[in-house]
């Protein structure tokens, strides 16, 4: 049993590192805090200075903890989306879940012209925001829903997925060529992505979309496997491939609809971490890999946000960026070291 | 071990295969009747595009019959659940599995899941299964390998270890030595001879080394454009149903030999 062994090596390894990196991502910032000061504020037992338990609690400890649910969760649905469509190309982008978000906060920002004045600003408030790309994606998914329950081929639906990223991407081309600089620079920003400005409110509900979903991808861990053999031999196996379809893309959507609707579009993290994990487990059960992944994404989102803040400085990268700088090469290499991507 | 095969293994009549569209019944092959007893090596054979695949699909309950009865056991197919019918049927599919990441092991032991809790923890007669399964095929050797690194020969074995794994009382396999080179076609088939005779197994494979499966199968089904036979080989051969098989201008079988020539 020695790849056991060396699996709870891993896990202790990467919990371990979760650990450090929230602490170390707790501590950097554009104000310098002491660690003891940290520690103590993030306990309980305040700070020395009451600005910097401020700081902490209600500025750094939600974005580190948007950065773990986000990461974790987005991460999660990469990897039910890759063994569903097994296809090592999927992930919660391809499904269309943030092109459908996206459609809905473009109608919204760049719409909300049309309805002039007050009744604008109204509309403009962060938890419209939230609630429409959250319409957005729910919208989307009960269109792949319906295509699922009627399409056999799992690629269908892969392809109606980019199909609703088309249509995304030229809608709001329509409504930018109408829309003034100003509400283009505000939509802009969104589609930058953003980890922080969460109330705690938000975060419980992010929260409790992340834990429903990893749930959901918990308890279908015995089909997923199945999967991995193809349809067919799944179902000769006894698996019910349509209940299984739709559970997977269920807790899917839960995780990349809530992430996406308070964090914004986050690229990569669903498709590389997945990848990355099979190196360091060598192994595609997912009785193993969903909590190494799980971590893994977490971890990664954690690394993301400590650069994306630039340590020592005032200003924050958009987290979507870097995302994207870090995951494109991470899959190059793995191609050109692999060869091959496996799933 | 049970080899008598005394009881009905598989039994259809009046079976219509073929294809749904727009909800029109599309058949391929209809009026289908035959009864297989258990234990037995059945070999499937018939031309390209005759409905082989279709044949097997329907009888794994992985396609809709269009019309007519298949007892599997002593039970109607579309009476079995999902879960009853993969204690019942295993098969082997010619395509590869989709993911070449998992090991050798990983990949038989799959083949308990029918079986398993909702965590798939393998209990020790699963384990001990699983391990005979590795004996018999003779992919032991390659526990520890994974699939994208197995040759096709290796592959198919593994795939066969698998359906064994589920310990089904049948096992169905759609052209399991395509690709195959003589030694390892030869092989695979000698594979399937000694689970019908040292599993008790019944055996359904569809193929298309006529010659071979006339050598070793118990029984064959024949599907020529207008019906199909159920015999033994040599009665087959005897009354000529090989003959009807292909163009006769383009092959000839030759009934001394039970082999097929290519006509100059």
């Amino acid at each position: 049993m020695d790849t056991n062994r060396s699996y709870t090596v891993w896990f202790i390894v990467l919990f371990a590192g979760l650990v450090l990196l929230f602490l170390l991502n707790v501590s950097l910032g554009s104000v310098k805090i002491p660690l003891e000061d940290v520690l103590s504020a993030l306990s309980g037992n305040g700070a020395s200075k009451s600005s910097w338990e401020y700081i902490i609690t209600d500025y750094r400890l939600p974005k580190a903890l948007t950065a773990i649910l986000a990461g974790g969760g987005l991460a999660v649905s990469g990897l039910l989306m890759q063994t569903l469509f097994r296809n090592p190309l999927a992930g919660p982008f391809v499904l269309g879940l943030s092109s459908g978000a996206s459609l809905g906060v473009a109608l919204l920002i760049l719409g909300a012209g049309a309805f002039g004045g007050f009744l604008g600003s109204l509309l403009l408030s962060q938890w419209s925001l939230v609630i429409a790309s959250a319409l957005g994606s729910f919208l989307v998914l009960l269109a792949v829903l319906a295509v699922t329950l009627r399409v056999k081929d799992s690629m269908a639906i892969l392809i109606i997925g980019l199909m609703f990223g088309s249509v995304t991407a030229a809608v709001v081309a329509v409504l930018s060529y109408f829309s003034t600089a100003e509400k283009l620079q505000q939509y802009i920003f969104w589609s930058f992505g953003s980890l922080g400005n969460q109330s705690w409110s938000g975060i419980l509900i992010l929260a409790l979309c992340c834990i429903l979903g990893i749930i959901i991808a918990f308890a279908s861990c015995k089909s997923l496997n199945a999967l991995l053999l193809g349809e067919n031999y799944a179902k000769s196996m006894g698996l019910r491939i349509k209940r299984t379809t739709l559970l997977i893309i269920l807790a899917t959507s839960i995780l990349a609809g809530g992430i996406t609707a308070f964090a914004g579009p986050i690229a990569f993290v669903g498709l590389a971490v997945p990848h990355l994990t099979r190196q360091l487990f060598t192994t595609s059960n997912h009785f193993v890999l969903l909590p190494a992944v799980l971590l893994s994404g977490a971890i990664l989102m954690l690394i993301c946000d400590t650069v994306a803040q630039l340590p020592m400085s005032e200003e924050t990268l958009p987290i979507n960026a870097i995302t994207s700088l870090i995951g494109a090469p991470v899959v190059i290499w793995l191609l050109v070291r692999k060869r091959k991507l496996l799933f | 071990m049970a080899t008598e095969g005394k009881h009905s293994a598989i039994a259809v009549s009046g079976l219509e295969i073929g294809y749904f569209r727009k909800k029109k019944k599309i058949p391929i092959v209809s009026g289908i009747d035959f009864s297989l007893n258990s234990g037995k090596l059945i070999t499937l054979v018939g031309a390209n595009g005759i409905g082989k695949s279709t044949l097997l699909r329907t009888l794994s309950g992985m396609q809709p019959k269009l019309d007519g009865k298949i007892l599997i056991g002593e039970k109607d197919l579309s009476d079995y659940s999902s879960l009853e019918r993969a204690t019942q049927l295993s098969v082997v599919l010619t395509e590869a599995p989709a993911s070449g990441n998992l090991t050798v092991r990983e990949l038989i032991s799959l083949g308990r899941q029918p079986y398993t809790n909702s965590f798939g923890v393998l209990s020790e007669k699963d384990k001990e299964i699983i391990q005979n399964a590795l004996e018999i095929t003779e992919t032991a050797v390659l526990e520890n390998r994974k699939c994208f690194e197995l040759s096709d020969g290796q592959m198919q074995r593994v795939v066969i270890a698998r359906a064994l794994a589920q310990d089904t009382p049948m096992i169905i396999l759609d052209e399991p030595t395509t690709h195959l080179d003589l030694y390892h076609r030869a092989y695979i088939l000698k594979l399937l001879k000694k689970l019908t005779s040292e599993e008790g197994k019944t055996v359904l494979f569809s193929t298309h080394e006529i010659d071979l499966g006339i050598q070793l199968a118990d029984v064959m089904i024949v599907m020529s454009e207008d019906e199909i036979y159920v015999d033994e080989p040599c009665k087959l051969i005897e009354q000529g149903r090989f003959n009807s098989l292909f163009p006769e201008d383009t092959i000839h079988f030759d009934t001394n030999t039970g082999r097929f020539t290519i006509k100059n």
